[in-house]
C-alpha cells in the first residue's frame, strides 16, 4: 500500500517536472545555505582553533613591562612561577633581532629567541633534528644554537649545518639542532629563528631581564586558580604594581573564540533556515494547486474506494518527496560552494555527518509540516462534489 | 433470486442556509441479484441523490439501507470507501478515467485499493478488458480511445473488482447515438452474464433497455411495470 503511493506520487511529480523543479528551489536554496553556511563556518572555526591550539592550551603567557627599579623577571621570579603546583614548566623567552654569520655570509634579522629547556620539552616535534638545548646549556651558558629552516636553507644550502659554528652578535655558537618547518600560515615560524640557552642570550644579546615567559600547565581546567597563583609570586617580585606585568591565559582565547563562532555559525544557520520555512510555503502551495487541480481524481479515487487516510497519506507523501529530493540538491550544491569557497579562502573542508542529517532531517520535517494541511484538505473532499466539478 | 439491495423509508434532506431541503421522499428500493434496474426522471428529480445514496458515496438522513448486508447508517468514511470498494462499481457519464494512466493501469486502479498484488491486479484487469471486447487496447491512454472505447475501459474499471452491482450514471450521455447503443448492448450482455445492473438516466428510450423501471419525480419513487422492448 505505502508501495502504491510512492509509486503514485512520484508519477505526479515527474508529470509536473518544472513546477516541481521550481518548488523544490525554496527547498535547495535553503538548504544549500545552510550546509554550506555550517561547513564554511566550522572549516575556518576548526582552521583557527588549530592555530591557537599549537600556540598552546596548557600555556599561560606571562608579559613583565617591569618597573623603574626592575627590568623584568629574574632567575628567582621564574623559579618561584615554577614551582607552583600544577606548573609544569616555565619556559621564558628573550627575543631580538640581529644578523647571524656563517662562513663569512651574512643573514640580516634574524629572530634570536632565548629560551630554556621547558619549552624543547612541551612539544617534542620542534626538533627535526640533532638534540634540543638541556638544563646543562642553561647553567652553562653554553653557546649552542638550534636554527630554523629559512636559515637552514639561506646559510647551508647542501651542507648539513649540525655541529658547525654561527657567529651571532659576535659570539661564536655551534649548532646543536634544527627546528622543524612551520607553516607558512602559523603566527608562530620558528622558520627564521635561532634558538640559544635563554641564559646565554641574557649575557649576548645585552639584555638583562626576562619580559616573556611562558608557564605551563599540567591542568588546564584549575587555570584560573593557577593564573591567581602566578599573579601572587609577580605582585611580590614587583612590589605589588600590577601595572608591572599582565598575565594571559591562552586557554580562555580559545574558549571565548570558539563560544564567538558557535554563536555566529548559530546566527548565519538561522538566516538559512527562513528560507526553508519560505520554501515550505511554496511546497503548501504547490500541493493547494494541485489538489485543486486534482479534485475530480480524488472524488474518482474515493468513490473506487479510497480511503481518506489512503488519499492523506498519498499527498504526504508527496510533500516530503519534494521537499527531500530539494534537501538532497540543496545538500550537494551546499557542499559544492562550501567546498570551492573552502579552496579559495584556504580552510579544511569537512562536510559533518550533523549537517548532512540536519539537511534531511529539516527537508523531511518541512514536507510533513507544510504537506500535513493540503493533504488533509485532500483526504477531507466530499466525492460527490470532487465528482462533479468536472 | 436473493435481494442485495434494500432501501426502506430512505429521506434525504440537504440544508441550504437554515432552510432543509427535502430531496428524497420515503423512499423504498428492493433490488434482487440478476435485476436490470433503471431509475429514471428529469433532471431535479433526486436521481442523483439517489445514485450517490445507492453508491454509498452519500447517506440518508433518514431510513435504513442495506447493501449485501452491509447497514450503510452504521458506517465510517473508511468503511463506506471498503464498501464502495467491494460493492460498488461505478460507471459515470463523463467516463472518469486518469489521462495520465493506460487503459489496463485505469482498470486496475480499484484493484490497488483492494490491496491486491500487482500481477494479480494485471491478470483480473487484462482479463475484464478482455471481456468487454479491448483486448488490443490495453496500452492505450484515455485520449487515444474513441468515446466508445474510453466507456467500455470504464465499465471494465467498474467490473473489476467484481462488485455486488454496477452502478451506472447517464452512461451514454457523453455518446452518439450508435455507440451508446453498443454500449447499453454492452450492459445487457453483462447482465444476462449474472451481473446486477442499477441504470440512472433521464432518457425513456435509455431506461427502456433495463428489464425494470422505477420512476423518480420530485424524490418520490415509483415503480412501474414495462414490456421488454
Amino acid at each position: 500500500m505505502l508501495l502504491e503511493s510512492i509509486k503514485m506520487s512520484w508519477e505526479n511529480i515527474v508529470h509536473n517536472k518544472l513546477r516541481s523543479f521550481l518548488t523544490m528551489l525554496g527547498i535547495v536554496i535553503g538548504v544549500a545555505s545552510i550546509i554550506a553556511l555550517i561547513t564554511i563556518v566550522q572549516g575556518a572555526t576548526n582552521s583557527i582553533s588549530d592555530q591557537v591550539n599549537a600556540l598552546g592550551v596548557n600555556k599561560i603567557t606571562v608579559t613583565a613591562f617591569g618597573t623603574p627599579l626592575k627590568h623584568g623577571l629574574n632567575d628567582r621570579d621564574i623559579r618561584d612561577i615554577a614551582k607552583i603546583s600544577n606548573v609544569s614548566g616555565a619556559s621564558p623567552t628573550i627575543s631580538g633581532k640581529t644578523s647571524v654569520i656563517y662562513n663569512k655570509e651574512i643573514r640580516d634579522d634574524v629572530t634570536v629567541q632565548g629560551k630554556n629547556e621547558v619549552y624543547f620539552k612541551t612539544d617534542t616535534t620542534l626538533i627535526k633534528s640533532g638534540r634540543a638545548i638541556n638544563i646543562l646549556d642553561i647553567k652553562n651558558k653554553n653557546q649552542v644554537a638550534v636554527i630554523g629552516e629559512d636559515i637552514i636553507k639561506g646559510l647551508f644550502f647542501g651542507v648539513d649545518p649540525l655541529g658547525k659554528k654561527i657567529m651571532i652578535n659576535g659570539t661564536t655558537f655551534t649548532i646543536i639542532g634544527t627546528l622543524s618547518e612551520s607553516s607558512g600560515f602559523s603566527i608562530t615560524s620558528n622558520n627564521d629563528t635561532v634558538v640559544i640557552p635563554y641564559t646565554t642570550a641574557l649575557r649576548s644579546l645585552g639584555i638583562k631581564n626576562v619580559t616573556n615567559l611562558d608557564v605551563y600547565l599540567n591542568n588546564t581546567k584549575i587555570a584560573d586558580d593557577t593564573v591567581i597563583d602566578i599573579k601572587g609570586v609577580l605582585n611580590r617580585a614587583f612590589n605589588y604594581n600590577d601595572d608591572a606585568y599582565s598575565v594571559f591565559n591562552m586557554g580562555d582565547m580559545i574558549e571565548s573564540f570558539q563560544t564567538m563562532m558557535a554563536m555566529m555559525s548559530l546566527l548565519l544557520a538561522g538566516i538559512a533556515a527562513i528560507s526553508l520555512v519560505v520554501g515550505g510555503i511554496g511546497i503548501m502551495n504547490m500541493m493547494l494547486v494541485s489538489i485543486t487541480e486534482r479534485t475530480t481524481e480524488i472524488g474518482l479515487r474515493k468513490a473506487l474506494g479510497a480511503t481518506p487516510g489512503r488519499i492523506q497519506l498519498q499527498f504526504i507523501i508527496e510533500a516530503i518527496f519534494l521537499s527531500l529530493i530539494g534537501g538532497f540538491i540543496g545538500l550537494l550544491l551546499g557542499s559544492l560552494i562550501a567546498y570551492v569557497a573552502a579552496k579559495l579562502i584556504g580552510i579544511g573542508f569537512a562536510l559533518s555527518m550533523s549537517s548532512i542529517l540536519l539537511a534531511v532531517g529539516f527537508s523531511g520535517a518541512v514536507g510533513i509540516i507544510f504537506g500535513y494541511m493540503p493533504a488533509r484538505k485532500a483526504s477531507r473532499l466530499n466525492p460527490i462534489d470532487a465528482l462533479r466539478s468536472l | 433470486m436473493t435481494e442485495i439491495l434494500s432501501m426502506k423509508n430512505i429521506n434525504k434532506s440537504y440544508y441550504m442556509g437554515d432552510e432543509a431541503c427535502e430531496v428524497l421522499h420515503n423512499v423504498n428500493l428492493s433490488v434482487n441479484s440478476g435485476d436490470f434496474l433503471s431509475i429514471l426522471g428529469p433532471s431535479g428529480s433526486g436521481k442523483t441523490t439517489m445514485m450517490n445514496i445507492i453508491g454509498c458515496l452519500d447517506v440518508a438522513t433518514s431510513g435504513k439501507y442495506i447493501l449485501s448486508g452491509n447497514d450503510i447508517e452504521d458506517l465510517n468514511e473508511s468503511e463506506l470507501a471498503a464498501v464502495r470498494n467491494k460493492e460498488v462499481g461505478f460507471v459515470f457519464q463523463s467516463f472518469q478515467l486518469l489521462p495520465r494512466m493506460t487503459a489496463l493501469q485505469n482498470v486496475e486502479l480499484p484493484l490497488i485499493y483492494t490491496g491486491l498484488k500487482s500481477s494479480e491486479r494485471k491478470k483480473k484487469a487484462k482479463a475484464i478488458l478482455e471481456k468487454v471486447g479491448l483486448s488490443d487496447k490495453m496500452k492505450y491512454l484515455p485520449n487515444q480511445l474513441s468515446g466508445g472505447q474510453q466507456q467500455r475501459v470504464a465499465i471494465a474499471r467498474a467490473l473489476v473488482t467484481e462488485p455486488t452491482i454496477l452502478l451506472a450514471d447517464e452512461p451514454t450521455g457523453a455518446l452518439d447515438q450508435k455507440t451508446g447503443i453498443q454500449v447499453l448492448d454492452l450492459f445487457k450482455e453483462l447482465n444476462s452474464d449474472g451481473s446486477t445492473i442499477i441504470m440512472i438516466t433521464h432518457d425513456i428510450n435509455i431506461a427502456s433497455y433495463a428489464k425494470r423501471v422505477v420512476n423518480i419525480l420530485d424524490g418520490n419513487l415509483t415503480e412501474q411495470r414495462r414490456g421488454v422492448q
